[in-house]
Order: structure tokens, then sequence, then C-alpha cells
């Protein structure tokens, strides 16, 4: 067991083998040397660390229903700082949320946006994996157009799901917060810095990183890494920061792969290479290019 | 059960997941260049680097001492093969 690594969350989980998640939360605990409190929605995260009556979390945890990670820092917050008034606290400690995108883009989203508005000091962290992995694999609000999932299923008359993913940054930016980034977790540095950023922010930030789940995009356990950065090379998950209102492209892909590399990886868009359904691809790739243009003219315009 | 449902960290209760495991990695101390890529990207941070032996510094030849090694905790590595896949230099194999 690596000590560095698991001062905060330790080893001795049961997240699937060649999962993400842990990953993220060791970078983001890891990029602050204060004290902090974690909030965590109901979740792949949370089911797989707080086996009873064990628990991976060496750092102060509260985990209360699905929708209210945000509320609850929210809370804890607010305590802090009546604290703080009456004299009783002199430092307070940096609060984590971490939050599926179910809890985050579906059930969450209310707690998340109210918790944003009032303006209180967290750091918001979505670990997006497209989809309800942890109950089998039903679509969510995150789930890409022409995924196969269990409530979207593939037949004779069906391609998957049909609707587009939730643009989610944009709908955060519209609080007017000072820091939000979409991330990788195949580009940990670039996590670790944004994470830094967003710690060191005061008032609320959020970060929205991509997570590849071995089970139900189906892929072999030892690839996340790679289909993360094929998702990065292909443009369909950008790295960029919103600073201020001011967009910041991380990384710009000279020559960006056709969409068609990182659909091949994963079994949930397997039937999309069948004859049939060779327009969706071609409707997945247009949609991508819109996606980056309008990031692009963003970035340019601020 | 502990007092005001508060549940404490120990490690001893925590399940060993080496127990999962069905293909084992291992480091070939001849390759691995002590770049430390793996050690980030392992789910259960079993990945650790430290000084090498004067054998391995022997076997590594070419390699100078001052780079260091992988070694792995198998007690709670499920076998995966992130860090045989994230390795340049291909270091890291899974065995059987």
């Amino acid at each position: 067991m690596n000590k560095d690594l698991t001062k905060k969350f330790s080893s001795g989980h049961a997240t699937c083998a060649g999962c993400g998640i842990p990953a993220i939360v060791r970078t983001v605990l890891g990029a602050t040397d204060e004290q902090v409190i974690v909030s965590n929605a109901t979740g792949c995260l949370e089911v797989t660390t707080t086996i009873y009556p064990s628990t991976s979390w060496k750092v102060p945890y509260i985990h209360s229903v699905f929708g209210n990670a945000a509320a609850t820092a929210a809370g804890i917050d607010a305590a802090q700082k009546a604290l703080e008034k009456s004299g009783k606290l002199k430092n307070p400690a940096k609060i984590i949320a971490f939050g599926g995108d179910g809890g985050t883009y579906d059930i969450g989203l209310q707690a998340l946006s109210g918790a944003l508005e009032r303006g209180h000091d967290f750091l918001y962290v979505c670990y997006d994996n497209e989809g309800y992995m942890n109950t089998g694999g039903q679509r969510s609000g995150a789930t890409p157009y022409g995924a196969n999932t269990e409530t979207a299923p593939v037949g004779s008359q069906s391609f998957g799901k049909t609707q587009q993913r939730k643009d989610l940054m944009e709908i955060v930016k519209a609080h007017g917060i000072k820091y939000l980034a979409q991330a990788n977790v195949a580009y940990l540095p670039d996590l670790k810095r944004k994470a830094q950023k967003a710690l060191n922010t005061p008032g609320p930030s959020f970060l929205l990183v991509l997570q590849p789940c071995t089970q139900i995009w189906k892929f072999p356990t030892s690839e996340y890494v790679a289909i993360g950065k094929l998702a990065t090379e292909t443009n369909f998950w950008p790295l960029f920061e919103i600073e201020d209102g001011k967009y910041i492209i991380n990384n710009i892909v000279k020559e960006p792969k056709p969409i068609e590399e990182f659909l091949k990886t994963q079994g949930r868009f397997k039937h999309l290479f069948k004859e049939k359904n060779l327009e969706v691809i071609k409707e997945i790739q247009k949609t991508v290019n819109e996606n980056f243009e309008k990031l692009a003219k963003r970035a340019q315009i601020s | 059960m502990e007092k005001g449902a508060i549940i404490n960290h120990d490690q001893t209760k925590a399940p060993k997941t080496g127990d999962w495991r069905y293909m084992k990695p291992e480091v070939d101390a001849s390759k691995c260049i002590g770049c430390s890529t793996c050690v980030p990207h392992c789910p259960e941070a079993v990945m650790e680097m430290r000084k090498r032996s004067e054998a391995e510094v022997e076997i590594s030849g070419k390699f100078a001492k001052e780079k260091d090694l992988a070694v792995i905790d198998y007690e709670y590595c499920k076998g995966c093969g992130v860090c045989a896949q994230v390795c340049p230099v291909k270091a890291i194999i899974m065995k059987k």
C-alpha cells in the first residue's frame, strides 16, 4: 500500500477492478495539505467505500441521501462559519463534495444549484461515468447519444439513447461562480492543478471529471486511461476551465481523431457499427464538431 | 458498533481485495525505468517506488542506481492491469 497516496483514502475498497474513481478521489484530496471534510452523494463511490463495518475514508466523511451532497456541504460550511463567529473554530476545513453523474446531473441538480447560488465555500467534484453504473447502467442526463443502456436498450427499432447529453458546464456557469473546469481521469496532473486552483478559490467551485466505466461502457479492466485519453483526443471531452467567465481550452488537439476511434473501443456503442446505424455515428461526429466549435468561439470571445 | 453512529477507519477490517485477482502483474526490474507513471493511476494505490537492491542494480545494468523500482503490494492488488497498460516501456507483465 502506497503510504503517500493512502493518507486520506485507503486501499481495501470495493470499486470494480480497473475503476478510475479512486484515482480521482486521491488526486483531489492530495491537492491540499489542509484539513478536509467530505460530503458524498449516493453512487458507486459511496457504496464501495463504506461497506459496514469498514470505511476507506481517513478524513471526516458524511453521506446522507442521493440528491443532497451539495446541500450537506452547504450545511457544513454554514456550521463552520457559525463556529468561527463565536470563536470556537480557528482553522475551518476545506469542504469537498463528491457525486456521480446521477447525483449531479439529475437527482442532485437542484441541491447543487441552491448551494452554488447561496455562494457557500466548497468544491463540488462530479465524476462522470455517464450513467447509473452502480445499479446496472440505466441512462442518465449524462449518457451520450446512441449509447446502449438498460433503460434505453438497443433493438430492431432502437439504436440506444435518442437524446443528447446535458451541458452541465453551462448550467453551472450560469450561476456566475468564479472557477469551474472540465477534467479527465486520464490526465491526473491536469486534474491536480485544477483541484488546487478550485480549492484556493473563495466561494463555490466545480470540477467535472470524465470517468470511463469498465463494467457498463464494456471494455477490458486495464483500459480506463487509454479510453479517457481517446475521449479527449477526439474532442468528445475537451479539457477546459472557466475562470471569472473567461474560457481557457487546456488541450488544443491539432488533428482530432475521428469519433469512431473512441466509439469502437466500447461495447455500449457496438451496435452503431452495423450498417443501418452508420448514420448515427455521423450525427455523433457532427455534434462533437459543433460543440467544440461553440467552445472555441467562447474561448476566443472571452 | 461505535458510539454515535461514527465509524472510525480501521485497516484491519478492510476487505483484502487481493483475493479478487486472477491475473498477477509482475514488474521486470531489468526494464523498469522508474518513471512512476503507474503509481497515481493504480485504483488501489498499491504501486510504490523504492530504491533498488544490489542484485536489482546488477540485472538492470544500463540503468543508474538512482532510478527507483516499482513494487506491488499484492494484499490489495485486484489485478486489473492498468499499471501494465500505462507503462511506457512495458515493464509490467500480467501473468496467470
